[in-house]
């Protein structure tokens, strides 16, 4: 993983990255942040946007099965969001907590709420401010990756830091 | 809601001659649902007599209820040899023994001066050759498929002994649009699918209505403040209320069955759920669970007296009972699986689940001790079961592999006579109201 994390500061070569990833399950799948919906044709990221977070430093983070442990893959993704946000204070940020869809409703909306949260702890503790973060949960009501198996499923149990306009 | 009258039709009403009538009520026809493989018991509906297709229409509602109940086994009208002219009058009883049809309906629908309807009908026992049951309604014409229900529901209860549970209505999440940008709008429908009125707009995602078992309400979670957070609704004003004012999200909402209270899920700070009961005149708030885990989809016992609930504080999730006051916290599932949506059955002594085994979702029912577990229907993805008034029927939701989303099916408590609901859209979250009134 370290290889694309550090691959994933060129954002040509994320667009590549992106597009391989949507392959697997290319007819059914739909990613928001794909490399159209970012603008990426008309050029590079500027430093400190919405897209140069996205793009070059990596907007989620995946879990296991039934789980809110940060991994070690995702570890280094937040420790690289704690620095750019701690780097560009003007924004406030959500994180949206995901489930995949092999779990009930009910019991998803609290297992999106619980990874939301293990990822906000993770960024306070990398010294991001606390009265920035706020968290929601979709449970698995928000997919990105639609598909009946397992490669959409891994896709699916995520926290994404989204940023918000001016500071809480 | 006092929409009908209702009397009953008398035995005296018949025109004179029919001796067996006069006997008491001693019926050869019964159904006795607790026996597990139950035969359908044939049955005639004929058409009530009308001046319009009025007659037929209600018959039709009548006969599709009590065929899929799976208890009722109804005679296509082309066998029929006689032709009901005078419903007041008995049948010729050995035309009916001759096709089998071991209990008749028969009725008549006309217009009163003042506009509304009446409905008759008589439930008659062929081989005893005796009326069983009659009865009539008077009701606003907007309210056919009601009196069909209702007539339905009466010839249900006379021939099980069970209360029916037909003239009841489904709250539940309408689902349109691709699954990764899917619009979640509460909706209303009647329990055979008819009649569907949408609750909410769209807009926001809104999920897990739950009736409430006194009034025209219910409550449900929705993101439309931004938040996801419990609500209420009125359903004939369309009235909404926020419950309670928590900082963080509020769902897996449920009403006490006194209709008083609201027990659902909080989220804590530290990304753990605990389940809290709101009353809903005092506004206050009692904290029924206190762990470092996941604890919601509470379900009160139908005494109030016990709560029923999903935990992984063992690990993975399974089912605990506690008090309504949160003592004694005890796990009684203890299947090779993961257990959630608990809910307790309205005659107390059973609960409902979801479970995930073998990489199958089940729905299945256990004691309330969590023994005689029986799993009624397995599938790639299904969940969330309600339960029909009577306790004899519950419905849930399932996504078969490759449907691009989950439909509404029931099935009986002997796992037999599973039933597709019919819905435009997908359909997901069904909640059973009580029987209205």
């Amino acid at each position: 993983m370290r290889g694309i994390a550090s691959l994933t500061r060129n954002p040509i070569v994320v667009a590549l990255v992106m597009a391989l990833a949507v392959a697997g399950c290319a007819s059914k799948k739909n990613t928001p942040n794909s490399a159209a919906d970012l603008g990426l044709g008309g050029g590079a990221a500027s430093p400190g946007s919405a897209q140069d977070f996205t793009v070059n430093v990596g907007d989620r983070i995946f879990f296991d099965t039934d789980s809110s442990v940060i991994r070690a893959d995702a570890q280094g993704i937040l420790g690289r969001q704690a620095q750019w946000l701690n780097q560009y204070r003007q924004y406030a940020i959500v994180i949206e907590g995901h489930a995949d869809e092999r779990g009930t409703r009910e019991y998803n909306l609290a297992l999106g709420a619980r990874r939301a949260a293990a990822t906000r702890d993770f960024l306070i503790a990398r010294g991001v401010a606390s009265s920035r973060l706020r968290t929601i949960s979709y449970g698995k009501e928000r997919p990105v990756a639609v598909c009946d198996d397992i490669s959409c499923w891994s896709q699916n149990r995520r926290a994404v830091t989204t940023l918000g306009g001016a500071g809480a | 809601m006092k929409h009908f009258f209702r009397m009953v039709l008398t035995v005296g009403a018949i025109a004179a001659g029919l001796a067996a009538a006069t006997l008491p009520a001693r019926a050869l026809v019964e159904i006795d649902v607790n026996q597990g493989n139950i035969e359908p018991l044939p049955i005639a509906v004929t058409d009530f007599l009308s001046g319009d297709a009025l007659g037929a229409e209600i018959t039709g509602i009548i006969t599709d209820d009590l065929r899929r109940s799976g208890l009722f086994a109804p005679i296509e009208k082309g066998a029929f040899i006689e032709k009901i002219e005078n419903p007041d009058a008995a049948p010729r009883f050995d035309d009916w023994k001759v096709i089998n049809a071991q209990a008749l309906v028969t009725g008549r629908v006309t217009q009163e001066s003042d506009g509304r309807l009446r409905a008759e009908f008589r439930l008659w026992d062929t081989f005893a050759g005796e009326q069983m049951t009659g009865e009539q309604f008077f009701a606003n014409k907007a309210n056919t498929r009601r009196v069909a229900h209702i007539i339905a529901d009466a010839i249900y209860e006379r021939l099980t002994g069970e209360k029916g549970y037909f003239d009841t209505r489904i709250v539940f999440v309408d689902e349109s649009g691709p699954k990764n940008q899917r619009v979640k709008r509460l909706a209303i429908m009647d329990q055979d699918g008819a009649g569907v009125r949408y609750l909410s707009d769209g807009r926001s995602i809104a999920l897990t209505p739950r009736f409430s078992p006194s009034r025209q309400e219910i409550t449900y979670m929705s993101y439309e403040s931004g938040q996801p957070q419990v609500y209420l609704l009125q359903i004939e004003t369309g009235q909404r209320e926020l419950v309670g004012n928590f900082p963080g999200m509020t769902f897996a909402p449920r009403f006490s069955p006194d209709g008083q209270k609201v027990i659902m899920s909080l989220l804590r700070d530290d990304g753990n759920s605990n389940v809290f009961a709101m009353d809903l005149r005092s506004r206050t708030t009692t904290r029924l669970t206190n762990s470092n885990s996941i604890d919601t989809s509470p379900s009160y016992s139908p005494d109030g007296s016990q709560v029923v609930f999903t935990s992984d504080r063992g690990g993975r999730a399974q089912i605990y009972v506690m008090g309504a006051d949160g003592s004694n916290q005890t796990r009684i599932s203890f299947g090779d699986g993961i257990y959630s949506t608990p809910v307790w059955s309205p005659r107390g002594d059973l609960i409902a689940f979801t479970k995930q085994s073998g990489g199958e979702f089940q729905i299945g029912v256990m004691k309330t001790d969590g023994s005689g577990e029986r799993i009624l229907s397995s599938g790639f993805q299904q969940e969330g079961p309600t339960w029909a008034p009577n306790g004899r029927v519950l419905m849930f939701f399932r996504e078969a592999a490759g449907s691009g989303g989950p439909r509404l099916h029931s099935i009986d408590l002997t796992g037999r006579n599973e039933q597709a609901i019919p819905t435009a859209n997908f359909a997901s979250d069904p909640a059973w109201s009580p029987l209205l009134e």
